[in-house]
């Protein structure tokens, strides 16, 4: 099968909108496919790699630990927008998955490698 | 070019659907290959062919069946987030123990390896959404 650059852009909260969610159904199935998959994180998308989800208080199924299983799907190009994390108040440290922190021009550069860019 | 089309939010609510609709068309008229339209997220609800709206208003459904009738489309709904927000048809009532289908004419359902097979045969994946 041919393989592709996938890029998975990640821009919203990780609840509140289910984009997010199913984003990640979309990796996992681009990841089955051998394709060659990443994921960018920016804007409230970063939100999504902290540390310690607690969905409780909203009746809603968390889904941090999908972050940490990618790994297992061989996808662990996860790329964080160093301006979004900066805005937000947090740093790599206060991430559950260890990420490559970029700036927006150098996430820029890798979007235009791409072959499929999928915008959540 | 070949083309495939991404379409992430439900008819009416948002404008994602009658702008993929135009580019389509358009596209089709230009005499380019539309490999597949895929429908996610709230976009599986221009599947549904019970929606009525006022007569004077376009119908988002049945222009996106009739297109696909005239011109072959391929209109797939994504079964997990089909199932998510009830849109049924005949094979998928019989799985889950429904007693009703609602999906228009034209439309299929079915899985997400779909959209990814769309990227990788098409020469560009367009993606309509918020």
């Amino acid at each position: 099968m041919t393989t592709k650059k996938f890029m998975f852009v990640n821009r919203k909260a990780p609840y509140g909108t289910i984009y997010a969610l199913e984003s990640l159904e979309v990796v996992l199935i681009g990841a089955a496919f051998e394709q060659d998959v990443s994921l960018a994180f920016m804007d409230d998308g970063v939100y999504q790699l902290k540390k310690g989800h607690n969905t409780k208080g909203i009746d809603v199924k968390g889904f941090e630990r999908t972050y940490g299983a990618l790994e297992d799907y061989d996808v662990t190009k996860l790329y964080v927008d160093e301006e979004s994390l900066k805005a937000r108040g947090l740093t790599a440290d206060d991430l559950c998955v260890p990420v490559e922190v970029m700036s927006r021009a150098a996430i820029g550069k890798l979007m235009e490698e791409q072959d499929v860019l999928l915008s959540f | 070019m070949r083309i495939s089309v991404l379409v992430n939010e439900g008819p009416y609510t948002h404008e994602a659907s009658d702008s993929a609709f135009h580019f389509v068309r358009a596209a089709l008229a230009r005499g380019h290959d539309i490999f597949r339209v895929f429908f996610y997220h709230d976009g599986v609800n221009n599947g549904t062919r019970l929606t009525t709206p006022p007569q004077d208003d376009r119908n988002v459904v049945n222009r996106w069946s009739k297109l696909a009738q005239e011109s072959e489309l391929d209109l797939v709904v994504c079964v997990a987030a089909a199932q998510r927000r009830g849109i049924v048809d005949e094979g998928e009532a019989k799985r889950n123990g429904k007693d009703a289908t609602n999906l228009a004419p034209g439309f299929r359902i079915s899985g997400l390896g779909q959209l990814i097979e769309a990227g990788i045969q098409s020469d560009r994946l367009v993606v309509f959404g918020d």
